[in-house]
C-alpha cells in the first residue's frame, strides 16, 4: 500500500466515524429508559418510557391555572343573558365563569372577540366560531354523559384538544386517494408516502376516512386456523395497520400496550386497554359523524380540507402523545355544567355507516 | 505474519497479458470492453475488470430489466406529480402497486389501476428467467456444472409465489407484493398480521433455520479456509484428497471442537443446500398461506405448538360481542 492509497484508506475511514457518530446522536434514543413489564414473563409486554418523552409530555399537559368558584348569581343564564341555547339552566354566574374559561383554554390571545363579534351584542351568532362553538359544549357533554366507557369519570374538557389553541393542534381531513387523479400513471393507491398519520410508515395515508368516520371493519385476521370464507385482504390489512400505528403514535405506546404481539386478534390475551381503545374508536366515530360533519355549511371553505369536509377527530386529537389525555387529571369534577347533558342539548344519536370503499 | 491477518484481499494477480477468456463458440456475440486493472475492487475480489460477456440471453435480460425498472420508476415518479425533488426525498416509500383486490384476476386491468404493474412484472420476470437462462449456458459453455443456475432458481421460485402463483390461487392480483422498498416491506408486516403471525408456519420456522444458518456455515468455513491459509489452505480443491494438508488441519480443527468435521467436499454442500433451501421452503410456507392455512397462530394452538400463558390481567371480553353495542 502505497502513501496516497494509504491517505485515501484513513479519510474513508474517518467519514464512516464521523457519519456513525451523527447517525448515532441523531436517530438514537437517548437514556435513560425503563421498561415497565405488564404482561406474563417472557412475552415481551413492556410499556417503554423514556425520561426524555416523559419530562416532554408534563410541560405539554400544564394544567391551566386554576380558576376559584363562581359566584352564584341565583338566576339561570338564560334568563340573563340573550340567545342562550345550551347552557339555559346553569346559574349566570357559573356560566360566566366557564365563558372566561373557555376564552383561556381555546382563544387565550384572540380573547373574547374570537366568538362574540366585535361591536355586536354578545348574544350575535354573526361569527361561525361561535355556532361551532355552541355545538363544541355539547359534543363535551355527550362525551363525559354517554361515553364513560371510554373517558370515565376523569372526562374532557375543551382544554383536553384545544391546549390553548382555537384549532387543536391534531384533527384530519379525508385525503385524495392519488395527487393525479387524471393521469393513466402514478397511482399511490392511498399509499406510499411518508404517512404522519401511519408514524411516516408508506401505509396507507388517510385511514381515518374508511375507519372513522366510515364504519368499515377494522379486524381483518381470520377467526379459524383454516380457510373458512374470510376475504379480508393483505391490502385491507394494511389500512388497520395504518389506524394502529396511528393509535400507538397518538398515545405514545407501542402494540403490547393493548395487543399480546403473538396474536393479535385473541381477546383473551389482550390487555383492558384494548377494550377501552374499542369504545374511544367508536367514540370518534359517533363525534365525527354527529357533530362535526354536520358543522359542513358552518365553517367558512378556508377551514375545510382537499376535498372540502370539516375537521374531525381522532385519537391524538385528545391523547396528544399520553395514553392518558392531560396525563389523567380531571378538569370537568370543576365544571359540572359540562359532565352531562343540559336542557336543550340535543344528542342525536347518529352510527357511522359503513362505506363500500 | 500481517499478510493474512486482514480483511481485505491481499494478493492481486496482475498479468501483462490480461485473461481474455477461453474462445467463444461460433455464432456467439462479442466479449465487450477493455480489460483494466483496478487496486479497489483487487481487495475485494479480481482486480481484472473485463471483457464482459452478455450474449443473446444478456442483453435481451438486460432490456426487459431496464422496461421494468422504467415502468416502475416512471410510475413513482408521476405519483410525485413528477416533482424531482419529491421523488428523491420520497424514493424509499414511493411504489408501484398491484391491481386493487376488487379487480380479482382481471387479464388486462386498466393501465392506472394495476396494469402497470402487470406490465413491469411480466418483463421483471422474463428478464430474471433470461439471466437464469444466461447463468446456465454460461456454465455450460464453461464445462461446469449448473450448480450456480439452479440456486438462483430456487430464489426465482419464491419470487414466482409471491407475485404470480400465491395471487393466483388466492383469485387476486392484490394479495401480491407491490414493487417499492418501504412498501413492499410494509406488505410483509401485513401480510403476517392478517395471516394471524407468519412465525408460526413451520415453513417460515424452517426458512429462518436454513437463512440464519447459511450464514453460521458461511462463517465458519469461511474462517477455517482464512485460517489455514498460511499454510495454504486457500488452495482448497488442490488439498481435497490429500493428507497432512492444511485441509486437513481445519478438518481436525472442527473434529476435536465439535466431534464432526465436513469435509473439503460435504461442506459446500452443505453450504449450498442451506442457501437454495432457504427459499425454497420459505417459497412452500407462503404458498400454504391463506391458501391452506388462513391463521397460522390458530393452526399452532391446534397442533401444540403455540404455549399458553398464565393469565395478568383481568378478564378482557370482546366489547362486540356483548349485546346493544355499536358496531
Amino acid at each position: 500500500m502505497n502513501l496516497k492509497q494509504q491517505f485515501q484508506l484513513r479519510f474513508g475511514v474517518a467519514i464512516a466515524a464521523v457519519a456513525s457518530v451523527l447517525l448515532i446522536v441523531l436517530t438514537f434514543e437517548f437514556p435513560p429508559v425503563d421498561t415497565i413489564q405488564r404482561g406474563y414473563r417472557g412475552l415481551a409486554m413492556g410499556l417503554v418510557e423514556s425520561h426524555k418523552t416523559e419530562a416532554k409530555l408534563a410541560v405539554d399537559n400544564a394544567l391551566p391555572e386554576e380558576t376559584p368558584k363562581a359566584d352564584l348569581i341565583g338566576q339561570p343564564a338564560s334568563a340573563v343573558y340573550q340567545n342562550v341555547q345550551v347552557l339555559k339552566d346553569v346559574d349566570a354566574g357559573e356560566f360566566i365563569r366557564l365563558m372566561t374559561d373557555i376564552t383561556t383554554w381555546v382563544a387565550p390571545q384572540q380573547g373574547c372577540s374570537y366568538c362574540h363579534a366585535e361591536g355586536e351584542e354578545f348574544s350575535s351568532d354573526k361569527l361561525y366560531t361561535k355556532v361551532v362553538a355552541r355545538r363544541m359544549i355539547q359534543m363535551v357533554q355527550h362525551v363525559n354523559a354517554d361515553w364513560k366507557s371510554h373517558v370515565a369519570e376523569t372526562g374532557v374538557t375543551c382544554y383536553t384538544c384545544h391546549h390553548g389553541q382555537p384549532v387543536p393542534a391534531n384533527i384530519w381531513f379525508t385525503q385524495p386517494e392519488t395527487l393525479r387523479p387524471e393521469g393513466f400513471l402514478g397511482n399511490k393507491a392511498g399509499q406510499n408516502m411518508p404517512a404522519p398519520a401511519a408514524a411516516l410508515a408508506s401505509l396507507p395515508y388517510d385511514p381515518f376516512t374508511p375507519l372513522l368516520e366510515y364504519a368499515n371493519e377494522i379486524r381483518v385476521i381470520s377467526k379459524t386456523a383454516l380457510p373458512d370464507g374470510d376475504r379480508s385482504s393483505v391490502k385491507q390489512t394494511e389500512w388497520t395497520y395504518a389506524l394502529m400505528m396511528h393509535i400507538s403514535k397518538a398515545l405514545g405506546v407501542n402494540c403490547t400496550f393493548c395487543h399480546n404481539s403473538r396474536s393479535f386478534a385473541e381477546w383473551d390475551q389482550s390487555t383492558p386497554q384494548r377494550g377501552i381503545a374499542w369504545y374511544g374508536i367508536r367514540m370518534v366515530r359517533d363525534l365525527n359523524n354527529a357533530y362535526l360533519s354536520p358543522l359542513l355549511s358552518t365553517f367558512p371553505s378556508g377551514r375545510l380540507g382537499p376535498l372540502g369536509d370539516v375537521p374531525k377527530v381522532n385519537c391524538a386529537t385528545c391523547h396528544q402523545g399520553a395514553y392518558k389525555p392531560l396525563l389523567g387529571a380531571s378538569m370537568v369534577k370543576d365544571y359540572p355544567e359540562l359532565a352531562g347533558l343540559t336542557t336543550g342539548a340535543s344528542a342525536p344519536g347518529m352510527p357511522a355507516p359503513a362505506q363500500s370503499k | 505474519m500481517t499478510e493474512y491477518q486482514n480483511i481485505f484481499t491481499q494478493v492481486q494477480l496482475r498479468a501483462t497479458v490480461t485473461e481474455a477468456g477461453i474462445p467463444l463458440p461460433r455464432g456467439s456475440l462479442p466479449r465487450l470492453g477493455q480489460p483494466i486493472f483496478s487496486y479497489w475492487l483487487g481487495l475485494l475480489g479480481d482486480a481484472q475488470i473485463g471483457p464482459i460477456y452478455l450474449g443473446f440471453t444478456g442483453v435481451a435480460s438486460l432490456i426487459c430489466g431496464v422496461i421494468a425498472f422504467e415502468i416502475i420508476g416512471l410510475n413513482m415518479w408521476a405519483s410525485v406529480n413528477w416533482d424531482p425533488v419529491q421523488f428523491v426525498r420520497q424514493l424509499f416509500w414511493l411504489a408501484l402497486e398491484p391491481p386493487p383486490p376488487g379487480a380479482g384476476l382481471c387479464v388486462i386491468c386498466p393501465l392506472n389501476e394495476g396494469g402497470w404493474w402487470q406490465l413491469a412484472g411480466f418483463f421483471l420476470t422474463t428478464s430474471l428467467l433470461l439471466w437464469w437462462l444466461r447463468t446456465y449456458r454460461r456454465a455450460r459453455a464453461l464445462g461446469m456444472g449448473t450448480h450456480v443456475a439452479w440456486a438462483f432458481a430456487a430464489a426465482i421460485w419464491l419470487y414466482l409465489v409471491l407475485g404470480f402463483i400465491r395471487p393466483i390461487l388466492m383469485g387476486s392480483w392484490g394479495e401480491a407484493v407491490p414493487f417499492g422498498i418501504f412498501p413492499h416491506l410494509d406488505w410483509v408486516a401485513a401480510f403476517s398480521v392478517r395471516y394471524g403471525n407468519l412465525f408460526y408456519n413451520p415453513f417460515h420456522m424452517l426458512s429462518i433455520v436454513f437463512l440464519y444458518g447459511s450464514t453460521l456455515l458461511f462463517a465458519m468455513h469461511g474462517a477455517t479456509v482464512l485460517a489455514i491459509s498460511r499454510y495454504g489452505g486457500d488452495r482448497e480443491i488442490e488439498q481435497i484428497v490429500d493428507r497432512g494438508t492444511a485441509f486437513e488441519r481445519g478438518a481436525l480443527f472442527w473434529r476435536w471442537t465439535m466431534g464432526f468435521n465436513a469435509t473439503a467436499e460435504s461442506i459446500h454442500r452443505w453450504a449450498w443446500w442451506f442457501a437454495v433451501l432457504c427459499p425454497l421452503v420459505g417459497g412452500i410456507g407462503i404458498l400454504l398461506t391463506g391458501t391452506a392455512v388462513d391463521n397460522w397462530y390458530l393452526w399452532g394452538v391446534k397442533h401444540g405448538v403455540a404455549p399458553s400463558y398464565p393469565h395478568v390481567f383481568p378478564t378482557v371480553i370482546d366489547p362486540a360481542t356483548l349485546q346493544g353495542m355499536p358496531k
